[in-house]
């Protein structure tokens, strides 16, 4: 034993740091997902443009010009480079109103994901961490949620109460938190078992600081998922209300709205309600592919 | 004895991102019958690779190479998968570690056993039934026709194993494969159940390989050791040989990291190995313990170091005579 | 570099003790399935011990024993049902529990669970130092670094990752979270067992020179009999929930009294050959803790049953070095001592 125990001084200190951190890995990982590329470049133009609108558009997006209606696109024999995507029926430049419609989409999700996120991530958080009659509430809340039909929920609340984007955004926060507190109930429920909880606890650790600092990172990756696809979630539907008449009100420039305005033209003009169409498909399809992105380049890794 | 599984020079590479991982670098061995083949080693060595391809349960992607691997007279390599799972299970079977995971939590343990000598032998139920008794006896568990209709997790960690136990040797087979087949247990229980194990194979004449951690389950049920690390044997021979006088600088460090009581001092510090296992992605020169050992020369870091062989069951993988060797186990035991 | 960590076992009654346990026990509540209602599970039964200061206390017994649920309570991360739990003869119940974190530190067996993977080395080593504000933030990296070395680990991981570390760097960082506040008794749970043998030694190693340098108190909760008999100066060892015998390590391991210790210590391998494997016949059935067997809960697997075991509990008899759980040492059977 002599032998080892000379070397016994200079254990590991000679031992270099070869393994990448995970932001390292996450990035490595993230430059290789081409569905995460590609959504996040689709989705950063529309975020940019969205942001851009006010210098972006060529004209201001509630002027109605009455002379001016149903242009045609550029791409039509009869149309002008002064309308780009042409004028709807009460002559307002398409493309403005594209532009400032994806701010009341974003808008939308965003605003939607917060409020939504807020309320279940703190009640899967507590129903996860507590257990015991705290997570039998909590179940019972989202059981009780989950059998009342959304959509006619918010058909009915928003007829009540009158639609406005405000109430669109505060009614749709409080029927989409549900998977949050599923999804984060679960992820909590794994990670309360394990031994760093025990060793933050037995630290002193309050359970308001360790259900903050040491639980809410670890399932910032699922929230970050959860998040995408509820916003996609969160803008169909207020495009769905919208196109109903109970969403947001003319005349903002709703991409919902614009197909319902449209609809009367679909079969003379069809450019009014495809372009909207189009758009908002683009924009859902580029949340959900960043969402799976996210999902794949945050995977915990293999232990060996 | 006649020579059941014959191995020579099998390699095992695994194509990863950053380049091919060569987790077993040229293992050369035999098992005869009625002999047991202790495989001991770190995790990450290569010692559950090396058996996952005997049974070709490799993962997909990974390449096996071998000059010979010759089972009960037939070349291993050159059989169809559909062959080889009649030999898996039949002639040779496995146990593994982790006797939860290994059951179907769905199928009565009856039904289990039964179905795995079925899928081999034309066999009527009823006789099938009756050596899944007699075999559950044969393994220490009470009550045995009334156990046939339970479900595993009615059973405790022992009782599962000595089911997975009987369930491999439903077809009698010629060869067991033991995968750390104690970790997951007490320690009462895994003296009975290497107790067991030792006793059905002897009985049995079966050949075996026991692959494990644990250095006290080689040197209590083991007739030949071989000790691995990174992917290659560093030394093998009869288990007393090795135990009393290891050769290999590794062996060495092993066996002074184990405290025993009434031999190492009480409270002590402890033999120990400085630094870690170097990666076994891409190519490989020269000694891979060079890093760790404490008799390093330059000579150790330029060609890979081949098996000297001692004798007939003896060999060790380094550059130093067997009289060096030999002297330096001598000190090592001493202090 | 040798030297005695074992302390006159004999002189200790006179010593106070650092820690004690008067009798703690802690039931759990197990349902038993849709219908059926629930069951009382005695996780810890009446466990009596004394840890004395710079004492390595060992603690064996199989898994479902309750070496966990005690470790829990002695943390101050469950409350005992019956009993008291003192640290230096005051009790613990009154005490908050930054009082109790403040002495007693855990460090746990499995390093890739018991370190965030969401946060840095430093992070996690100067929690306790955020929670309890003893240190003043700017000196926090400093200390961190300080114990960075005193584990064996350069400072210069202050900002890696744990998925950066190997599993003995690891254990490494959870030793040296667990002595940042300089805590007076450290509970091992099991901290070598998911490691290789020649780390083993290493974080092994390590427990012994940290132990004399800050003159800890460690209780070493393991099932490999021989790292306990290595490290401790006394040993209980626990069955179905009791302390069955508590003794002087020496004399334990040299004359174990109850059969289910002697059946313990047979059942160690060591890397020594010719030794076999000795039957320990303790039969295959460990039984259910919900439902125990009457008398001494041991009774059904014990080689050397006697009719009184069945319908009597035998009690603790006190003995030399401490005490020991069997019929077979009482005044009226063959076996007695003394």
């Amino acid at each position: 034993m002599s032998v080892q125990n000379d070397t016994l001084k200079q254990i590991p200190n000679d031992e270099e740091i070869i393994e990448p951190t995970p932001g390292q890995i996450m990035r490595t990982r993230a430059l290789r997902h081409w569905g995460l590329m590609i959504g996040g470049i689709v989705l950063g133009i529309i975020v940019i443009l969205a942001l851009a609108a006010p210098i972006a558009a060529p004209h201001d997006p509630y002027t109605q010009t009455l002379s001016n209606r149903l242009l045609p696109p550029v791409w039509d024999a009869k149309g002008s480079i002064n309308h780009i995507l042409g004028t709807d029926q009460v002559g307002r430049d398409y493309f403005s109103r594209l532009l400032y419609g994806a701010r009341i989409s974003l808008m939308i999700g965003f605003a939607t994901v917060l409020l939504s996120g807020f309320i279940g991530t703190s009640l899967g958080l507590m129903a996860g961490y507590f257990g015991g009659r705290v997570d039998l509430f909590i179940n019972y809340l989202i059981t009780v949620r989950l059998s009342l039909p959304g959509i006619l929920v918010a058909l009915a609340t928003v007829q009540l109460i009158g639609g406005s984007l405000p109430v669109v955004i505060a009614v749709l926060g409080f029927m989409l938190w549900v998977r949050f507190a599923v999804v984060i109930r679960s992820a909590t429920m794994q990670i309360r078992n394990m031994d760093y909880i025990k060793a933050a606890r037995a630290a002193g650790c309050s359970a308001f600081r360790l259900i903050v600092t040491q639980i809410l990172p670890n399932v910032l990756n699922q929230f970050v998922v959860i998040a995408t696809l509820e916003a996609a979630h969160a803008i169909l539907l207020e495009a769905a209300l919208s196109f109903l008449g109970i969403g947001v009100q003319p005349p903002l420039p709703s991409w919902g709205l614009m197909i319902n305005e449209g609809k009367d033209y679909m079969f003379f003009k069809p450019y009014l309600i495809s372009i909207s169409g189009i758009a908002l498909f683009c924009l859902v399809l580029s949340i959900n592919l960043v969402g799976d992105g996210i999902r794949d380049v945050t995977a915990p890794e293999n232990r060996n | 004895m006649t020579v059941l599984l014959e191995v020579e020079n099998l390699t095992v590479d695994i194509p990863l991102a950053a380049g091919d991982l060569h987790a077993v670098r040229g293992v050369d061995f035999t098992v005869k019958k009625g002999e047991t083949l202790g495989i001991v080693g770190e995790s990450g060595c290569g010692k559950s690779i090396t058996s996952f391809a005997i049974m070709n349960l490799l993962p997909q992607s990974a390449v096996r190479n071998s000059r010979r691997l010759v089972f009960d007279g037939q070349a291993l390599d050159e059989l169809s998968e559909e062959q080889l799972s009649d030999i898996r299970g039949n002639k040779m079977s496995m146990i593994f570690q982790e006797p939860m995971t290994s059951l179907n939590p769905s199928y009565t343990i009856g039904e289990q056993l039964i179905e795995t000598l079925l899928r081999h032998r034309k066999a009527a139920r009823r006789e099938a039934v009756e050596r899944a008794v007699f075999l559950l006896e044969k393994v220490g568990i009470t009550a045995a026709a009334s156990r046939l209709k339970q479900y595993p997790h009615q059973l405790s960690g022992g009782l599962r194993q000595r089911v997975m136990i009987a369930m491999a040797l439903m077809c009698g087979p010629e060869m067991i494969i033991a995968d750390e087949p104690t970790t997951a247990l007490d320690v009462t229980i895994q003296a009975q159940i290497l107790n067991l194990l030792a006793g059905i194979q002897s009985e049995f004449q079966m050949g075996q390989i026991l692959i494990t951690h644990d250095l006290g389950v080689i040197a209590s049920v083991a007739h030949r050791v071989a000790v691995m690390y990174a992917g290659q044997f560093v030394e093998t021979g009869s288990v007393a040989e090795v135990f009393e006088t290891p050769m290999h600088p590794y062996t060495q460090g092993l066996l002074a990291c184990i405290p025993i009581p009434g031999k190492t001092k009480r409270g002590s510090f402890l033999g120990s190995i400085p630094g870690k296992v170097p990666t076994l992605i891409g190519d490989q020169t020269g000694c891979s313990f060079a890093n760790r050992c404490a008799y390093v020369k330059e000579a150790c870091l330029l060609k890979n170091v081949p098996m000297n062989s001692i004798g007939s069951v003896r060999s060790y993988r380094c550059i130093l005579s067997s009289e060096v060797c030999y002297q330096n186990a001598r000190e090592a035991a001493c202090s | 570099m040798n030297f005695n960590p074992a302390i006159d076992t004999q002189n200790l009654s006179s010593v106070k003790p650092i820690m004690e346990l008067r009798n703690v026990s802690r039931t759990f509540m197990v349902s038993q399935g849709v219908f059926r209602g629930k069951k009382p599970l005695k996780a810890v039964n009446e466990v009596s011990l004394k840890v004395h200061r710079g004492e390595v206390l060992g603690l064996v017994g199989e898994s479902g024993c309750g070496k966990t649920t005690l470790a829990m309570m002695l943390l101050g991360l469950l409350t005992p049902g019956q009993g008291e739990i003192l640290i230096e003869d005051q009790a613990v119940s009154g005490w908050n529990l930054l009082e109790i974190t403040s002495r007693i530190q855990p460090i746990f067996q499995d390093p890739y669970s018991s370190l965030n993977p969401r946060k840095t080395v430093g992070q996690s080593i100067s929690l306790p130092l955020a929670i309890h504000k003893t240190v003043q933030k700017k000196d926090r990296r400093q200390l961190v670094e300080k114990m960075l070395e005193a584990v064996g680990l350069p400072g210069r991981f202050y900002n890696s990752y744990p998925n950066q570390l190997s599993g003995g760097q690891r254990q490494r960082v959870a030793i040296a979270r667990a002595l940042v506040m300089k805590p007076q008794i450290v509970i091992c749970d099991e901290p070598t067992s998911a490691l290789d043998v020649s780390v083993q030694s290493q974080i092994l190693n390590l427990l012994l020179k940290l132990k004399n340098q800050l003159n800890l108190t460690y209780l070493f909760i393991s099932h490999n009999l021989a790292v306990v008999e290595h490290l401790a100066s006394r040993v209980a060892v626990m069955y179905l929930g009791r302390v069955v015998e508590e003794g002087g390590c020496e004399r334990l391991f040299s004359k174990p009294l109850h059969p289910y210790t002697q059946a313990l210590l047979k059942s160690v391998l060591l890397p020594e050959p010719g030794q076999g494997i000795s039957n320990v016949n303790l039969g295959a059935g460990f039984p259910n803790p919900i439902d125990p067997p009457t008398g001494c809960t041991f009774h059904p697997r014990c080689p050397q049953v006697m009719d009184i075991c069945r319908t009597q509990s035998p009690g603790s008899l006190s003995i030399e070095d401490g005490y020991v759980e069997c019929h077979l040492y009482r005044k009226e059977n063959k076996n007695y001592l003394n």
